[in-house]
């Protein structure tokens, strides 16, 4: 652990030696070192909540009951939503953050190294006690993930746990967030004007305001559940001068902005992996900057359409239609940037190209089924249909989801200093993507004909596509195992990778240090052009 | 890398040691969290597990605190360092801001919209028909059901603007600008006033908090106002609560920095601990005023 120094006082460990055992791990400082603790984490709760997935959509494969009694359905379906994505999504791109910021803009670390660490280990502590509550006397939370009163206030034992897991959650998300912010504003190498930052910093940047933003206010809606629970106040009471809407609106001011945070660094990694594999810079630099910032505004005036049938003004229908609308412009910009980059580059199609390229087409889709969301009438027909799961599971799963695994086909050599098993790695992406839109692309179906989300049984005349995407789903889910063991390979061994890793001129500084990158990156500024 | 290349803009970089404290909080916020739960679900035991993580959040407070303030003094801090701390508490704040504004959300949403709804303003005819045809609305209410600490059917009077919290307003504001003649007397190197400002200051602060527990005495025992009492007392004490928790904290940062003025800490150039928590006593003054209008006044 102690390395002697000799040139310089103020850093006490700037050489390759990493601290040995559990300790390393336990009281971390190295931001490589967290990064790595929350993907890990990440990928475990990513199969925790794929696990409960399964169950749904095995207990969908055929309607009437097969499995479970619907309570323990409905536990299912609130903790899958819960673990994926305050456990796998959120985790997994504080993990990239970790890894990639620092390198990105030639930083020694992030700039609050044990706050850092702080903000991963709460985590684990958090879902101990969320998922410890499918084990109490009344089982889980079950109101869905939204926690809406009076629903969940009529839940058990378990409540308490699930509104003392979210705090914890938005403590660690918090300040993860300023983490990041801070390391961003304050730790760039001289010259790296905020003009020339990668874009995957400028949306984490731009998500870390938005944690900062709505975390709070998810704990004070969670807050004023509990009270409402406990301690006789009437927030969600309408006998006391309360309303029960009150907590959507609080809720969704919180979840709209929730789901740009799932998304932006999503945009940043395929920003990263386009350009790379086209071999071309970025198209629109500074309009992808403005776009993100654009959506990260727009995100704070349009939560209302999440709601749009629980009984509002019709101008306030009418002002969340449009505002939810405009949207579509800075994300278009996003799209038609991507596919400039691509036009007239000289492509290959490695695997985090391929995860990219499906972002971009399967993101889009899901962008359009929003669009059809957010006109008022129409979403009269959709709301709380399977359209909506369809929906949210194209931006999220091959959204999110895909662009979370192009970053780790695209970075994993510079972490491993190892090439992964490419012929793998296609085969998990071609599964996946096959699998992913044979599972959620009949929802949209199964949703315009009428099938309610959220309940474990349904009408026979939905059987056929449900057994379609119970097939996709489980074929999705066990291909994963795939990724896991490209992952595992990878760490064991492998050819080495140079420091460029892939066959194209990238400015990234991430790529001027050897790969594996050294255990602390930078310990004088480089030099940025 | 390059250990040969001299830095130019900035100092040598600095990474902290390994450090037990982020285990042991996240250790003990897991225990405050479980005593809470067992204390909200059955109590017994559960208010004994929740000491023990007060107990061990105090000594993480002491721990992690004390060890950068030992690094601090030992001068291995530079100036980016210190950069890093002050934007890390002013977005801190701003986390802090977001919070009270779900709760001033809450407040505004319950007094402009849900009360007139449930009087049958707006497209809500029906809700008034049906449900509560007597309820009038306005403000300050309780409710349709006039729900209150002897169950629905309670009547409560609210704290006039006026009092008590007017007092309350000139004990915050002045302790801004005794806080201020400090932070002046500490740049120019005025020790003696600097530590009789600052005292001032958290005396001001316990002072605001002592006035604020009589009140809600006063409340509980001879207004019927209390936390059960409808939509204004859920409101009135949430706010009101969360901010004299924060004020509590506030005036316990700044004890603990007069504490270390009286060791001789803090230099006129480098004094971050001082400003952080300066930043934050005003933070927690604007919020009183923002509470003094609309939650006392108007």
């Amino acid at each position: 652990m102690k390395t002697v120094s000799t040139n310089n006082v103020s850093a006490d460990r700037h050489d390759d030696h990493k601290p040995s055992g559990i300790g390393r791990w336990l009281f971390a400082t190295n931001h490589k070192d967290i990064g790595t603790m929350y993907l890990v984490f990440s990928c475990i709760m990513f199969f925790i909540g794929g696990a409960m997935a399964l169950a749904i959509r095995a207990e969908l494969f055929r309607p009437g009951m097969q499995f479970f009694d619907p309570g323990f359905y409905n536990q299912m379906v609130t903790n899958h939503a819960l673990v994926m994505i305050f456990g796998a999504v959120m985790p997994a791109f504080v993990g990239l953050a970790n890894w990639m910021i620092p390198l990105q803009i030639g930083a020694p670390d992030m700039a609050l190294p044990r706050m850092n660490n702080y903000s991963f280990w709460i985590l684990p502590f958090a879902f101990t006690l969320l998922l410890g509550s499918l084990f109490t006397p009344s089982g889980g939370p079950a109101g869905g993930w939204t926690m809406y009163p009076p629903l969940s206030l009529q839940s058990g034992n378990s409540f308490p746990m699930m509104i003392f897991a979210v705090h914890l959650m938005g403590a660690s998300s918090i300040m993860g967030a300023i983490n990041v912010i801070v390391t961003i504003l304050n730790m760039r190498a001289p010259g790296m004007s905020l003009l020339k930052l990668p874009l995957f910093c400028w949306t984490w940047l731009i998500t870390a305001y938005l944690l900062i933003a709505v975390m709070p206010v998810l704990a004070g809606a969670v807050t004023m559940l509990l009270t409402d629970h406990y301690f006789g106040t009437s927030f969600f009471n309408p006998a006391g001068g309360g309303d029960p809407v009150m907590f959507q609106h609080i809720f969704w001011f919180f979840g709209h902005p929730e789901v740009y945070i799932l998304i932006l660094p999503a945009f940043g990694i395929v920003s990263e992996i386009i350009p790379t594999f086209s071999r071309k810079p970025m198209f629109g630099y500074d309009a992808m900057v403005y776009a993100t910032a654009s959506i990260a505004f727009l995100s704070f005036i349009v939560w209302a359409h999440h709601m749009f049938t629980v009984g509002m003004p019709l101008a306030g229908q009418m002002f969340f239609m449009m505002s939810t609308m405009l949207i579509a412009v800075p994300t278009g910009v996003k799209v038609f940037n991507w596919t400039t980059t691509m036009w007239k580059g000289s492509l290959s199609f490695e695997p985090p190209m391929l995860f990219a390229l499906a972002f971009l087409f399967l993101f889009t889709i899901g962008g359009f089924s929003g669009l059809m969301l957010a006109i008022v009438p129409a979403d009269y027909q959709y709301q709380d249909t399977y359209f909506v799961v369809a929906h949210f599971h194209y931006v999220l799963v091959p959204g999110a989801i895909f662009a979370i695994m192009a970053a780790v086909y695209y970075w994993l050599p510079k972490w491993t200093g190892t090439m992964y098993d490419m012929t793998l790695a296609k085969w998990h992406f071609w599964v996946s993507t096959v699998s992913v839109n044979v599972l959620f692309f009949p929802q949209h179906f199964l949703g315009l004909a009428g099938m309610p989300r959220r309940i474990p049984d349904y009408n026979v005349q939905f059987t056929d596509w449900n057994m379609v995407s119970s097939v996709g789903g489980f074929v999705f889910g066990f291909s994963q195992l795939v990724f896991v063991w490209v992952i595992i390979k990878a760490v064991r061994g492998g050819p080495p990778a140079s420091a460029k890793v892939w066959d194209a001129d990238m400015p990234g500084l991430e790529w001027s240090v050897p790969s594996p990158a050294p255990y602390h990156s930078f310990d004088t500024p480089p030099d940025v052009h | 890398m390059d250990h040969a290349q001299p830095a130019v803009a900035h100092d040598k970089y600095y990474v902290p040691h390994g450090s037990p404290w982020p285990f042991f909080g996240s250790v003990t916020l897991f225990i405050l969290m479980v005593g809470a739960v067992m204390t909200l679900e059955s109590g017994g035991i559960g208010q004994y597990v929740l000491g023990l993580g007060f107990l061990l959040l105090f000594g993480l407070f002491f721990g992690w605190f004390g060890t950068v303030i030992k690094e601090n003094q030992a001068g291995i801090f530079n100036m980016q360092v210190d950069r890093s701390f002050r934007m890390g508490m002013s977005w801190f704040i701003f986390s802090e801001v977001m919070f009270f504004a779900a709760f001033f959300g809450a407040l505004f949403y319950a007094r402009q919209l849900a009360l007139p709804w449930l009087s049958g303003e707006g497209a809500k005819h029906l809700t008034s028909v049906i449900l509560w045809h007597d309820f009038e609305g306005g403000w300050p209410s309780n409710g349709p059901a006039h729900l209150g600490p002897s169950g629905s059917g309670s009547t409560f009077e609210t704290i006039p603007a006026l009092g008590v919290p007017l007092i309350n307003t000139a004990l915050l504001l002045t302790s801004g600008v005794t806080l201020t003649v400090a932070h002046h007397a500490l740049r120019a190197g005025h020790r003696s006033v600097l530590k009789v400002f600052l005292a001032l200051t958290f005396l001001l602060g316990f002072l605001f908090v002592f006035l604020q527990a009589r009140e809600y005495h006063e409340a509980y025992t001879e207004l019927g106002l209390t936390l059960s009492t409808g939509i204004y007392g859920s409101t009135f004490f949430m706010l009101t609560g969360f901010h004299g928790f924060h004020v509590t904290i506030g005036a316990l940062m700044l004890l603990i920095i007069w504490l270390r003025t009286m060791n001789g800490h803090f230099t006129p150039q480098r004094h971050f601990a001082f400003e952080g928590v300066a930043w934050y006593w005003h933070f927690v003054d604007v919020v009183w005023l923002g509470l003094y209008i609309f939650v006392y006044w108007l």
